[in-house]
This record gives C-alpha cells, structure tokens and sequence, in this order.
C-alpha cells in the first residue's frame, strides 16, 4: 500500500516548498490535448493536497496548462495565465466516484431515460455502457459542481450473472466523454442485487464457471467458431464470449459484486488460479476477508455507511470497514451511496468522510476518492495533481470532505467548469417568490 | 434563556398520573375490559395504549457544552440539568444537584433527541426480506384501517443505529403505495420486547397519504388508479363515504335509536381525520400535487400536517405557510423518479427562510443516523445562497420542527425545563461529517455510551452472529 510513503511524503513539504523547479515545467509549453478553451491557469496561495509524490503543501500554486498540471510549488508564474488566488483554501485533485451509472441513467424509475442494464435475455456481458454515455445528462453537472471530475460508470446489477461492460468517463463538457473503454466486466456473484434474481448462490457459481469456461474455449478456437464441428453448443452468444476476450486474458479486471467473506473468500481463490485481474466491489464483509484480499492484491469498492445487515450476505456490515481495509494494506475506492450512487455522486465526500470519523486517515480517505480508483481502473493520467497529468482540479472552500464545505472552482482537463446546474437555475428561479417581476416562468 | 423555571418532579409526576387517570375513563376499552365493544359518543382513539416506562435514569448534569436547545439558542459554556426523567434547567454555572452524575461538556455540544418524522424502521427492517416486509398494505388503493404499530418489528436492528446517531423519536408510517395507508405510530427509540413498551405516551396518531407516482404504479393495472386525477377522485371518495359514516353514527349517538351502524374500522380513522383529531401526513413530491391537496383538505376540513418528501416545497414555500403545513424535505435526494427531478439542495433553507415549517427526514435505514450531517448540508447550501442560518436556528429542523409536525412539542424537541429529557451529547459540533453522538439520554436515561459498550442496545437478531459480535452494538 503506497499509504506509508504518502505520509512520509507530506513530511517532506518544505524541500518540496524550497525547490519548486524540481517539480516540472514552469514554463508554459505548447497546449496538448487541450479541450476548446482550456487555457493556462495559475492558482495561487493554496494549501495543495497533490495526493501524489509531492505530499500536502500548505501554500502552494498549482499551473495548468494546455489541459494538464504544468507544476505545483511555491511562487509559480505564467505569463497571461488566468490567476485564481485561493486564499489559503484546500485546492485537490478532481474527484472520482467508482460503481456508479453516472452518464447513462437519467431517473431511475423512467425506463426510456435509463440505460443501465442489460436486456439479459439478448447479451450480457457485451453489454457496454461506453456505447450510451449522454454528455448531456444532467446528473454530470450536479455532480461535477460539487467536485466530481471522473467516474468508473458500469452496469447496473442486471438479475443476472454477467451485466456488462464498463467504461471511466471524465465529467467534462463533452461531447465526447469516455476516457477509457472496457474497464471492467460487471459479474454479480450473490443473490443480493437485481430485481427478481431468483438465483442461488450455487446456481450463480455453476452459469459463472460455465460461460468462463466457454469463453476460453471461443478464445482458443476464436476463428473455428461456427464452423460446423468447431465447437460444441454455448450458452453465452458469441458477442458475450467476445466481451469477455480481455477478462480472462487479464488485461480488463472483472468487477465482482460480492458482500459475504466467504463468496469473497471463494472468488478470490478462482481468480489466482484462473489469472483474472478482480476487483470486488460491494465488500460489506471486506474486512473480514482483509488479510486474504491484501495477499492477493485485489482492491475493493466499498459505501462504507453501510452497517446494517440488510440480507443474510452482509450480516457483518460495519462503518469501520474502510479503516479496517486500509490497516491491512488493502488498496480500496469509495462508492457514494450504494443503491444511488449516480444522483447522489456529490455525497462521495460525506462517505469518506465518515470513515474518516470511524478510523480512516484522512489522507487516505482522499486517496480512496482520487489515486485509488485511478489506479484500480488504470487511469494513468488522472488521480494526483502531478505535472503531466490532466489538469482536473478543485478549489474548495474548506475541508473538502466536510459536509459544510463546496468548491469554489472545478477544473477538468485545465477548463474550467461553469458553476451551474439544473438545480442552480431551479434555485435561482424560485430564490424570491415574493418579487413579482418578471414573473416566475420568465426568470 | 439562562434559567427557566423548573417543573418540579412531582409536577410531572401528577401530571403522568392524572393524564393516566383520564385515559383510563375516556378511552374506550381500557375500563370497559373485554367482550362485546361497548362505543361511547365518540369513535374510539387509542386501542394499543403504550406501556412505555422511562428507563432508570440518575440525576445528570453535563457541565461547561455548547448547548443547542432548539429554540434558535446556543449557550457556550452552557449547562443542562436532567432529573427524574425531565429537564430540570438549562443555563449558565447550575449547581449539580447531590449525588448527580456530572458530565465534563468541555468541546462538547449538547443538542435536543433528533426526531426523525419519515421512517420505516421496523416495518421494513433489516434483515430486508419478504418475509419482513410489512410496511404496505397493497392489496387496495385506501387501507385506512390499518396501523403500522401493528406491523412493527421491535428487533429490528436498524433501532439501535438510529439510537447511536442521536435519535430519540420516530413515526414510523406505512409505505406509499396507497392513496390513505393507514395509521403511523410514534415510538421512543429504545430497546423493547413489544412495540406498545415503544410507544410515545400522549403522541397523537397520524393517517399515511401518498400523492403522485406510487400508487398509480402498484394499480394502475390493478384496477386503479393510474393517472393523478384518479388518485384524487380516491381520497375524495373515500372522505366522502367516511363523512356518510360520521354522519350515521352521531344520528345514533343523539338518538340512541335503533342498533348502532356496523362499525368500519377504514372508515373510523376517516371520520377522525375529519373530527380533526388525527393529522394526515401527506406523501407528495411536487407543488401542484401539494396545492391539489391543500384543496381537498379545506373540501373535507380535516388537517394536514406535513408534505413529505415535498422536492418541490421550496416552489410553494409562501402557500405552505399560510396553510401552516411543514415540508419534510431530504438535504439532497432527488431524481430516483420523474417526480423527484426537481429536487434541490436549498429546499430546506428556502422553505426555512420563507418562514414556512421545515423538516428533515431519512425515510432510509442509513439515512436516519446521520440526520445531524443531513441539517448540515441544508444549512449549509442556504448559506451559500446568502441566508445567514446559524446552527442554533438549523438544530429545529431536525428536534423542534418535526416534534411539532407530529403534535409531541409540549413533550421534547427542546431543551426546556419540564420536557422529556431526550439528549445527546456530541463529541464536537453536530452539523460536522466528523461529529459523532457520544451520549443519547432518552427520558433522561443513558440508552447510548459511545465510550462504553455496556451501554449500547443489540437486537435479539443480532446475537449469536458470528460475523456481527466484532464491532459492538449500535455504533457498529
């Protein structure tokens, strides 16, 4: 766990403070991948919380430029950059929510704004969310005003075994928004999500290993499929077996929604042997099965608000879950609310918080919402404020993970982000309904 | 506020007994015993009378806390006196009381028992499964003749989570598929063998309605209804027929001829609600919904309390104050339905700041532990729009204003001398994501010791749970 160097990092703030140079460029160089109008920032006087190598600076600039972090240090310029002072104020990296469906579901109970799952009875792990992520949903600016710069957008449990395939998506203006495709495939493993999931546990074990094992078949035949003779009858459609193509190479991890210790006990076993990259998201028993899941490296997403045992699967719910996870080493990523992780991306900070209260250091709860989930689904240029990473930054106006606290300033991919939503525009309509002119409907 | 003249205990004693006492003759079938019901001139009211008894309590004093007394106060380095189960006083340099437990408030706040007005703890209880789920009579559109008393769950362990984030108080309702669900309960939260040793003495009943989506939903293939004016036409009809039914027994009571009408127990809460004498509170997401309601309410003159959910309340916050109606609002839900999308983080402090009566509620097993967080947010975002909310006025949101919306004010939801002492002690300023309930008093008796596992209720469901022993009761 890279927790340790962190904090040993966050001691060694002044050299960083005395040698700014050593950080990166200061000079602006020529934009690269820029977004239209991402231009140089300068934000100047902040307590920086890099989350990478160069630990928390109490007052420090951050440079972005031509869409990515130019340098953090002390006393930066750039010649005609836009300068934010940040008067002392927590600046972070952009925020990211992992297990969410943020970018493809609208309203939860409209079918026609929602594309979350699967039709189980045509495809299942073929299903992408990468092929509907609607920049115009308004769910992105909601979020993204409060913070929230990325998201690991999958599948929604399905009632099935296998939901789909996810993709990271930025929180920016778009239109183009999907940063990484086949992130993960979403296998659920217990009986505890989809609607109307009938199954078992055995029988999910039996259709899990069964079309595994038909995939690897497809893979080692890939081109004799069809033929006749070439293979024998599969279940799973070719689209599925496809999907699941990078899975059980190990080159996309296979996101497990898994809550009791020994299914996770179980999966984890199947995965080493099997050599699939895992990542389990769910976990109520996580800290149970901590020490196995340290051992095997697999990281884990969690809620950890959730200490009730709401089904024979989670009898062990606690909120110390997070700050027992990080004690044995485990690498893990907070979802916000389980169950409404998409509405409610902006309450990350409440999660993180709260295991802040219930143990968990607080740098590494900001890890857990920021360098955590970019590791676990291989996002190399986002998750720390580093020179050459994208410039998504957040000015806060206190403690971000404080429930008091907001941004004053939200940067994705060095352009800053205009502070509204639906929901400011719905607010300010209404602000007065004393004022008679104009009238409401025309405000 | 320094020093407020102090009931003194034999007050409240007299008080418990001569409310007992009326009880006893005005309630019908608490003196007449059992066998044939026997109706006085008027419907009856109370037929699952609470067996609450506050829990053994010690004389208490916390010394030297910020004092949030839910009267838009805030004492620094203030005191609060808890004695035979009530406030004795609160103020500035009280003397403890010999042999008094003395608690060092240094750092500390002290706040009012958090009231949570929306929760379906116990009838839809942890472990969640079909064969616990009893928060809805959805078998028809109006099922006022049922009562979530009678569905609740004591062990649920979603009780004691809520204990440990500071809650003293809870309605428990029926669920909103129907258009009238049935009677709600108030419960004290503490730990019980039956739901009756739960229940708050003296707290009014209320009758569950839901506007809007649900109930089209659960029957709009069922028979209806399935579109909103059907659901209107319901509770119409339905308060129509209730009004036949009143009618029909006052005609007996005046009288007496004849044998009495066949007695309906949907329709007795009905004519209840329209004696006034039990409050509906009414499930509705959006401001046309509402003002609709507002309607029927004066066409039928029975009342309504509170708006649940109200997303949209803060549209309609000028016509919910001159109806004195209180939106129950969350911080910042919205969007899970249609009827959610308009849902904004500034509608409890708009509604608040227009002087309408504003509410927090969980409605959610999680949600219900960290209401204090909740207010939080809600104070904080009219903040951010230029409303000075200081945490002082933002604690009633959570204590004083649903006390009130559930007729129970004169009993808690302060810190005034004479009240319930229900009271929690936090280890720093509530309205912060690291504040944490250290004490929970409830009728002035220590139910939750964050520091102190002995002291810290666990569900018979909960023991003998490998898994769960680990990480000690209610703070789990």
């Amino acid at each position: 766990m890279k927790i340790k160097t962190l904090a040993i990092l966050a001691l060694s703030t002044a050299a960083a403070l005395a040698q700014p140079a050593a950080n990166g460029p200061l000079k602006p160089t020529a934009a690269v991948n820029a977004q239209p109008g991402a231009a140089a920032t300068l934000i100047t006087h902040a307590r920086v919380y890099t989350v990478g190598p160069q630990g928390t600076l109490p007052d420090a600039d951050v440079l972005i430029v031509g869409g990515k972090i130019a340098g953090v240090g002390a006393n930066l310029s750039a010649a005609g950059a836009k300068v934010i002072d940040a008067h002392g104020k927590p600046v972070t990296p952009g925020l990211m929510v992992s297990w969410t469906q943020l970018g493809v579901l609208e309203i939860d109970l409209v079918s026609e704004g929602n594309d979350t799952t699967p039709n189980t009875a045509f495809e299942g792990a073929a299903f992408d969310v990468g092929d509907a992520v609607n920049p115009s949903s308004t769910l992105l600016p909601v979020a993204r005003i409060r913070g929230i710069t990325r998201s690991l957008t999958t599948p929604g449990d399905c009632g099935d075994v296998f939901c789909g395939t996810s993709a990271v998506i930025d929180l920016g203006l778009g239109p183009d928004l999907v940063d990484k495709r086949e992130a993960g495939v979403v296998a659920v493993l217990e009986p505890t999500g989809g609607q109307g999931q009938k199954n078992s546990r055995p029988d999910i074990w039996a259709k899990f290993r069964e079309t595994l094992d038909d995939a690897r078949e497809y893979w080692a035949q890939r081109g004799g499929y069809r033929r006749p003779g070439g293979s024998r009858d599969q279940r799973s459609n070719r689209i599925d077996l496809e999907a699941l193509g990078p899975v059980i190479q190990g080159r996309e991890p296979l996101l497990v929604h898994v809550e009791r210790a020994q299914t996770i006990r179980q999966i984890v076993a199947y995965a080493q042997a099997n050599h699939i990259k895992l990542v389990i998201l769910g976990g109520a028993e996580a800290w149970r099965v901590a020490d196995v899941l340290a051992q095997a490296q697999v990281p884990v997403v969690i809620d950890s608000n959730r200490n009730l045992p709401a089904n024979f699967g989670e009898i062990g719910s606690t909120l110390k879950n997070a700050a027992l996870l990080d004690k044995a080493g485990v690498k893990f990523a907070f979802q916000p609310q389980y169950g409404a992780a998409s509405h409610y991306a902006r309450t990350i900070t409440q999660i993180a918080g709260n295991a802040v209260a219930n143990g968990l250091n607080w740098d590494h709860a900001l890890a857990a919402i920021t360098k955590n989930p970019a590791e676990i689904f291989g996002v190399d240029n986002y998750g720390t404020l580093e020179p050459g990473k994208d410039g998504d930054v957040v000015v806060w106006d206190g403690d971000p993970l404080e429930v008091t606290s907001a941004p004053t300033a939200v940067f994705i991919k060095g352009r800053q982000m205009p502070m509204v939503s639906r929901q400011t525009e719905l607010r300010d309509r209404y602000r007065d309904l004393a004022r008679k002119n104009p009238p409401l409907g025309y405000r | 506020m320094d020093r407020i003249k102090a009931m003194p205990a034999w007050g409240a004693a007299a008080i418990v007994i001569v409310t007992l006492a009326l009880a006893w003759w005005l309630i019908p079938g608490l003196h007449q015993g059992g066998g044939k019901t026997e109706v006085a001139d008027q419907f009856p009211s109370d037929d699952f009378p609470s067996t609450y008894k506050p829990r053994s309590s010690k004389t208490t004093l916390i010394k030297g806390a910020t004092v949030l007394t839910g009267t838009d106060q805030e004492i620094a380095n203030g005191d609060v006196l808890m004695q035979d189960g009530r406030i004795k006083q609160v103020g500035k340099n009280i003397a403890a009381p010999a042999g008094a437990v003395v608690i060092d408030g240094k750092g500390k706040f002290v706040t009012p028992g958090i009231i949570d007005i929306h929760s379906h703890l116990g009838v839809y209880p942890s472990p969640s499964n079909e064969a616990m789920s009893d928060g809805n009579e959805a078998t028809k559109p109006v099922t006022a003749e049922v009562r979530a008393e009678n569905s609740v769950w004591p062990q649920d362990p979603g009780f004691t989570r809520a204990l440990a984030g500071g809650v003293t108080a809870m309605q428990i309702l029926p669920g909103s598929a129907n258009l009238i669900g049935g009677r709600s309960v108030v419960l004290k939260n503490v730990w019980a063998r039956t739901t009756q040793e739960m229940k708050f003495p003296g707290a009014p009943y209320d009758v569950k309605m839901a506007c809007g989506e649900n109930p089209k939903r659960v029957y709009g293939e069922k028979g209806g209804p399935q579109t909103g004016m059907g659901n209107v036409a319901g509770y119409r009809a339905a308060f129509a027929k209730a009004e036949s039914y009143r009618a029909g027994w006052r005609k007996y009571w005046k009288t007496k001829a004849g044998d009495p009408p066949d007695r309906d127990l949907g329709l007795e809460t009905l004519a209840l609600v329209l004696d006034k004498k039990i409050p509906v509170q009414m499930h509705c997401y959006r401001a046309d919904q509402m003002a609709t309601m507002i309607d029927v309410m004066k066409e039928f003159h029975f009342r309504i309390a509170a708006f649940h959910h109200a997303a949209e309340a803060y549209k309609i916050a000028d016509l919910l104050k001159e109806n004195d109606i209180c939106a129950v609002m969350w911080a910042d839900w919205w969007g899970f339905k249609m009827e959610a999308y308009d849902g904004i983080p500034e509608n409890i402090a708009m509604v608040d700041h227009a002087g309408a009566c504003a509410t927090i509620h969980s409605d959610d097993e999680l949600g219900i532990q960290r209401l204090n967080q909740e207010v939080a947010k809600a104070m904080a975002a009219g903040r951010r729009m230029g409303f000075p909310v200081s945490r002082a006025h933002a604690v009633a949101w959570m204590t004083r204003n649903p006390a009130k919306a559930l007729g129970i004010l004169k009993q808690t939801g302060t810190l005034e001398s004479g009240k319930m002492a229900d009271v929690v002690v936090w280890n720093r300023d509530p309205f912060s994501v690291y504040a944490q309930a250290q004490m929970v008093f409830v009728d002035g008796a220590l139910l939750y010791d964050r520091g102190n596992p002995a002291i810290s209720p666990r569900s018979d469901f909960e023991l003998g749970q490998e898994d769960n022993a680990h990480t000690g009761g209610a703070g789990q």
